[in-house]
Parts: C-alpha cells; sequence; structure tokens
C-alpha cells in the first residue's frame, strides 16, 4: 500500500512537470502553429538567472538569495520578458514563413540562449540549494514522500486551474482560444493579432520559469543541458495529445509520468536502465494507433 | 454617400492572378450583389477588402480611409465586417463566445450587449443553446450565427460570400429571409458574392458580374437576373 502510495505520488509529480513543459509549447503552437525548440533553453535561461555570472565552479548564488515573495515573480516576469523578446525579435519575422522555417528558428534561437549561457557560465553544472526544507520527507499514510512533490503537484493543478480561468473566463482568453481555432477569422473581428501572440508567449514563458524552478529545486543543479531533455518529452507530450490542444497535452503529459514510473517498478531489474527506450516504445504504438494523437483539436480538422 | 470604393485592385497568388484590376463600389444602406463563375475572383475580392490578401495595384477606401495594406483587425476596426465562405464558425467555442468575439473591438459595450439580446431575438434557435459548442450546430444555423456574429461587430458594411454554399434551398430561404429583414430593420448595407444570380431577384439592389477577376457588367441586380444579358456575360461574348 504504501509503495503504491509512493508510486502515484512520483508519478503525479513527474507528469507534473512534463505538463508545465508541454503546456508551454501546446500554447505557441495553437497560436502560430510553431513548435518553439527553445522553450527547454528558456527553462535554463530562466534557472541560470538566479545565479551570478560567473564561470567559477562554485555558484555565486544572485536572484536565488531573494526571499521567495520577491523571486517568483522576479524569475516569471524574467521568462515572461525573454519569450515575448523572442517573438518581437525572431519569430515574428518568420510569421508567414512555413512551419518548417519556424522550427529551425527556434533551434537556432535555443542555441543562441544555451551559448549565452555558456559564455556568461561556463558549462559546468553548478549546484543551488533552493528551499531546502521542501526536500524533508512528510508522511502520507505510511509512505514517506518528499514535501517537495506535493508542492510540485499542487503548484501545477494550481497554475492549470488558473490557465483554465483565464482561458475560459476572460477577454483575452477567448481571444486567444479563438485564434488559436481560426486565426484569420478571429482577426477578422477585431483581434489584434499581435497582441494575442504575444500573451500566448509571455504565458510559455512563465510557464518555463515555473518549470525551471521546479527542476532546479528538485535537483539542486543548475545545467546548461537541463532544458533539452524536458523539452523532448514535453514535445513528446504535446504530439501524443494532438498538437494544438491544451488538454491533450496536460493529459499526455501525465501518462509519460505515469509510464516512466509503472515501468520503473515493472521491468525486471536487468530491464530498468533501459526505461526510456521502453517509454517510447509506448509513444511509437500511441502514435501508430492514432497518428494525429488523442485529442485532435477542431482546428486540426479538415473544414468543409 | 460611397462606403465603399475598390479601384482597380490586382491580386495574384503566385504565378496566377487573380484579379486584374477590379472596380466596386458601394453606397451606404444599399445591397451590391457579386456574381460570376468559379475562378472570377469574387472571393479574392472580400479577401482583399477585409486585407487578408495583399494587392498588388489599386487602393481600396472605406468611409473616406484607404485601407489597403491595414491589417484585417483594422479593417474590421473601421467597419468591414466579413463572414467568409464556409461560415468559419468557432466550433469549439460556445454559440455566446463565437457572438461576443466582435464586442472586443467597440468602445460602447453597454450598447454592445443590447445588441447581443437584438441578435438572441432575431435567432432564437441560437438563444436557446448559448452554452453549446458551435460545432453542433446544423450549416443553416451556423450560417445564421455567423450573420449574428458579423452584427456584433456593429459593421458600416457587412460582405457574405456564398451564403448558401452547402445549404438546403428551403434553409437558403429563410438566411436570405433574416438578412433582408435585418437589412430593413437596421439600414444594413450588404455586399453578397454568390455563384448563382439566383437571389439578387429577392435582395433587389445593384448586381454586378465578375470573369476571370475584372467585372464585366453592372446594372440593377432584378432586371440583371431576368433578362439574358448576364448569361452572356457570364459564359462570355463569344471571344473565346
Amino acid at each position: 500500500m504504501t509503495e503504491f502510495i509512493q508510486m502515484i505520488i512520483d508519478a503525479l509529480s513527474l507528469g507534473s512537470l512534463y505538463a508545465l513543459g508541454a503546456l508551454g509549447i501546446a500554447l505557441i503552437f495553437g497560436v502560430i502553429r510553431l513548435v518553439n525548440f527553445a522553450h527547454g533553453d528558456t527553462i535554463a535561461f530562466c534557472v541560470f538567472a538566479l545565479l551570478w555570472p560567473s564561470i567559477d565552479a562554485a555558484a555565486i548564488v544572485f536572484a536565488g538569495n531573494l526571499p521567495t515573495i520577491l523571486l517568483i515573480p522576479l524569475i516569471l516576469l524574467l521568462g515572461a520578458g525573454l519569450s515575448v523578446l523572442s517573438e518581437i525579435i525572431v519569430f515574428r519575422r518568420f510569421r508567414s514563413a512555413n512551419p518548417a522555417t519556424m522550427m529551425i528558428a527556434s533551434f537556432a534561437l535555443g542555441f543562441v540562449i544555451r551559448y549565452f549561457l555558456l559564455m556568461l557560465y561556463s558549462s559546468r553544472p553548478k549546484s543551488i540549494n533552493l528551499w531546502a526544507n521542501l526536500s524533508e520527507p512528510i508522511d502520507l499514510y505510511g509512505a514517506r514522500v518528499p514535501l517537495l512533490q506535493i508542492v510540485t503537484v499542487a503548484i501545477t493543478l494550481g497554475i492549470l486551474g488558473l490557465l483554465t480561468l483565464f482561458l475560459k473566463r476572460s477577454r483575452y482568453g477567448l481571444e486567444m482560444r479563438a485564434a488559436a481555432e481560426n486565426f484569420t477569422m478571429a482577426r477578422m473581428l477585431g483581434v489584434r493579432a499581435n497582441r494575442v501572440i504575444m500573451l500566448a508567449f509571455a504565458l510559455s514563458g512563465m510557464l518555463a520559469a515555473a518549470t525551471g524552478l521546479i527542476v532546479v529545486t528538485q535537483t539542486g543543479t543548475v545545467d546548461i543541458q537541463m532544458g533539452a531533455s524536458l523539452m523532448l518529452i514535453a514535445f513528446i507530450a504535446t504530439v501524443i495529445g494532438g498538437l494544438g490542444s491544451l488538454t491533450g497535452a496536460v493529459i499526455a503529459a501525465y501518462l509519460i509520468g505515469a509510464a516512466s514510473v509503472l515501468m520503473q517498478v515493472v521491468l525486471p531489474l536487468d530491464a530498468r536502465p533501459f526505461r526510456d527506450a521502453f517509454v517510447y516504445g509506448a509513444v511509437i504504438l500511441t502514435l501508430i494507433w492514432r497518428p494525429n494523437g488523442l485529442f485532435v483539436p477542431r482546428s486540426a480538422k479538415q473544414r468543409v | 454617400m460611397t462606403l465603399l470604393t475598390v479601384d482597380g485592385i490586382s491580386v495574384s497568388y503566385g504565378k496566377l492572378t487573380a484579379l486584374r484590376g477590379a472596380s466596386i463600389s458601394v453606397k451606404e444602406g444599399e445591397s451590391l450583389f457579386v456574381t460570376g463563375p468559379n475562378g472570377a475572383g469574387k472571393s479574392t475580392l472580400l479577401k482583399a477588402i477585409a486585407g487578408v490578401v495583399a494587392l498588388r495595384a489599386g487602393t481600396i477606401t472605406l468611409t473616406g480611409t484607404t485601407i489597403d495594406g491595414k491589417s484585417p483587425e483594422d479593417i474590421a476596426r473601421l467597419g468591414f465586417s466579413m463572414v467568409p465562405e464556409g461560415r468559419d464558425v468557432f466550433g469549439s467555442l460556445t454559440i455566446d463566445e463565437n457572438l461576443r468575439i466582435g464586442i472586443g473591438m467597440r468602445a460602447d459595450k453597454d450598447a454592445a450587449h443590447r445588441d447581443l439580446e437584438t441578435v438572441y431575438s432575431v435567432f432564437p434557435m441560437l438563444a436557446g443553446r448559448k452554452h453549446k459548442p458551435a460545432g453542433v450546430l446544423s450549416g443553416g444555423q451556423q450560417q445564421m450565427l455567423v450573420i449574428g456574429r458579423a452584427l456584433m461587430a456593429k459593421p458600416k458594411l457587412i460582405a457574405i460570400d456564398e451564403p448558401s454554399l452547402g445549404l438546403a434551398p428551403k434553409v437558403i430561404d429563410d438566411v436570405y429571409a433574416t438578412l433582408l429583414k435585418l437589412r430593413d430593420a437596421q439600414g444594413l448595407t450588404l455586399l453578397i458574392v454568390e455563384q448563382s444570380s439566383a437571389r439578387a431577384m429577392l435582395t433587389g439592389g445593384r448586381m454586378v458580374l465578375m470573369r476571370s477577376g475584372e467585372v464585366v457588367l453592372e446594372g440593377d441586380a432584378r432586371q440583371l437576373a431576368r433578362g439574358n444579358a448576364l448569361q452572356k456575360a457570364y459564359f462570355g461574348y463569344g471571344d473565346h
């Protein structure tokens, strides 16, 4: 029983992390059909901002020393800022380009951000201890779970709730949903394209910041590569969920999280090091079964 | 007063020329019926006015303001409301949300909410299903919804592309009856594009015929729809 609870919590917290990453990609894809591969590097950028630029092995904590109440808004703002700047400086020029061109541009932008960080901080991973008290285990029906896992799940659910409320209840949310379904029609009804797109980038940037803060708190390591692997899984989640479907992206992210944790438990000991092969195998099977993903958004369906 | 002037516009899609020097004008309060065979450039004409496709030559003015080169959202704000071919309802949004999108650009929010009530009273079948996704509506109902949606933007001019596309004859009659009722009650200015000229008998007003990206004939809608000048122009004057 305790093992089962442990597993559930593991799956939920891993899935939460993937879900935040996947949402950051799905939000932008929904509006301008761009798969933003720079998202992972935006995550890394937000985490590096906790440190003072220095190529020394020892990390000099900078923004990370701020009180939580200032730190979180600052990092969120930074993520939103970088993301909006990417839109204005880079992606805006490619708006009428084909999706492949935009994707290549996002790869390039990702490398620019990554090498910018490399210049300032060197490639050595650094350690930082953020919210140390969160790593203490708590007792949950006999299972001992790190408080951080519970907090991760709670924060993610909170973010999902707020985002849903924003999309469903606010004027801007309505405009974003309309634009995601049919951008041209939305514009012909007076929806301002630039505003909606910048808003999507700002939200995505904030999600990147939140993702980064959670990862760094979990791992205690700041690494130039940290965004890349998360980005890959998040991207896979958006594809499995059905590109453009936010709900799909979130559900697929939790499914991948659950699959990873489940494989870790049920696979024979010898096969466990190859867990990811099994997870990605399941991804292939899912895509063979449903090539367009689990949830096909209306905007992707053929219009008559 | 002339509301819209389209003066000698040309539009190309790559090497394909869709419009070559087409000109039309619409006066306040009138209905202009644009007809012509498939590929004549009728839809492109509307898209050019809406700012969705770029012009290669010519100018477009709406209430004295030059609008060519402006963004679709700015043109919508100047009072041009478009009902595109195939209707383009936002299927995942509710009926109510579809209608409310156009309110965003209006300064008179109170009047906008009164207009919403008006739209619901004109289309009672929409009122009963406000919070259903618009995708569940039938083709005819969707056509009514997009007309209502266009009205919510409080336009000076409504352009409708192929309102009868894919609808049963009885439903087409309903759509036109509603359109004409709205025109007479609210003093709307209409620009209707149809491949078939039959409905021009209902709308009256002026009619233009387009062929190969040009306006080739213009006159009184009912007269043209009745006579055979239209057929001649439609199929060409034996010039090829």
